[in-house]
């Protein structure tokens, strides 16, 4: 099985929720997961930001629901770190 | 996160906590500032019956509270919408679905409460000395009296509060506002007639 360890968004927000409530929602989707967020640009009504999620297994689907979910739109996928194991059942 | 604290979340993300607080104040202001108008008006009149002054301060208060909920309502709905319509066109994407949709359908409805509620409860506090009068308990002073403390103490209270807000001297504050409560009882005393 393939598991998404790693992965770097490319995100457009409105200003509010603040950095801080934004990274909180992202993290609260998994368990496990650990986001660093990174204001690049801030214009009038939006902020450009880089997202960083590391975790165990990171549900890009849950995270992307999470951004949309806080009016924020997921422009790319700029990095990607993905691990192969073996599932013990 | 607990009701309020969505609540809190909800007027914070549409920027209108302060929206809020203004209402607040300007409508409290106007139910405290009604309620003594009308009792200082039934003081100078011939004596009426309480239950006749309760029905018509009740009824004064019911319609400053509908009028708070309906007239805030109707104009925050339009300011919420144009707003998203602003966020939108700068985001680029349809947010009704996100948390400043659901933000600009649910913020004007705590606005209209907020602005609906104040001045219907700081009339029916205005008004317990009457109601309690009426049902039978023995007041030291008049209830009418009673009644007009209650709303310059209000109207006192409501001062401190904008001052602690503006973080100046709240006694100063207080005084302020309640100066515009005994300006407002002396002219009903010097143009209604007695």
């Amino acid at each position: 099985m393939v598991y998404v360890k790693r992965i770097v968004l490319d995100v457009l927000k409105p200003h509010q929720p603040n950095a801080l409530e934004f990274s909180q929602a992202i993290a609260e989707v998994g368990v496990d997961y650990r986001v660093r967020l990174t204001v690049l640009e801030v214009d009038e009504n939006t902020e450009t930001l880089r997202v960083e999620v590391e975790g165990g297994a990171i549900d890009f689907e849950a995270i992307q629901s999470a951004i949309s979910g806080m009016g924020g739109s997921l422009h790319s996928i700029d990095e990607v770190e993905v691990q192969s194991e073996t599932d013990v059942d | 996160m607990s009701l309020l604290n969505q609540a809190r979340f909800l007027l914070r993300i549409t920027g209108t906590h302060d929206i809020v607080r203004r209402y607040f104040v300007v409508n409290g202001f106007d139910g405290a500032l009604t309620m003594l108008g009308l009792i200082i008006g039934f003081h100078v009149s011939a004596h009426a019956d309480l239950s006749i002054i309760i029905n018509v301060c009740l009824g004064a208060a019911i319609a400053l509270g509908m009028s708070g909920v309906s007239s805030a309502y109707v104009s925050e709905v339009a300011e919420r919408k144009r707003a998203l319509r602003k966020l939108e066109e700068a985001m680029i994407s349809d947010l009704n679905k996100s948390t400043h949709g659901k933000a600009a359908r649910l913020a004007p409805l705590l606005i209209a409460l907020v602005n609906g509620l104040a001045p219907l409860i700081i009339s029916l506090l205005i008004l317990t000395p009457l109601w309690l009068s009426n049902t039978g308990v023995t007041l030291p002073v008049s209830p009418l009296y009673v009644a007009i403390m209650i709303a310059l103490l209000l109207i006192f209270l409501l001062g401190v509060f904008l001052g602690r807000i503006a973080d100046i001297s709240w006694l100063r504050s207080g005084i302020q506002t309640l100066l515009v409560a005994l300006v407002t009882a002396a002219l009903i005393y010097l143009f209604t007639v007695q």
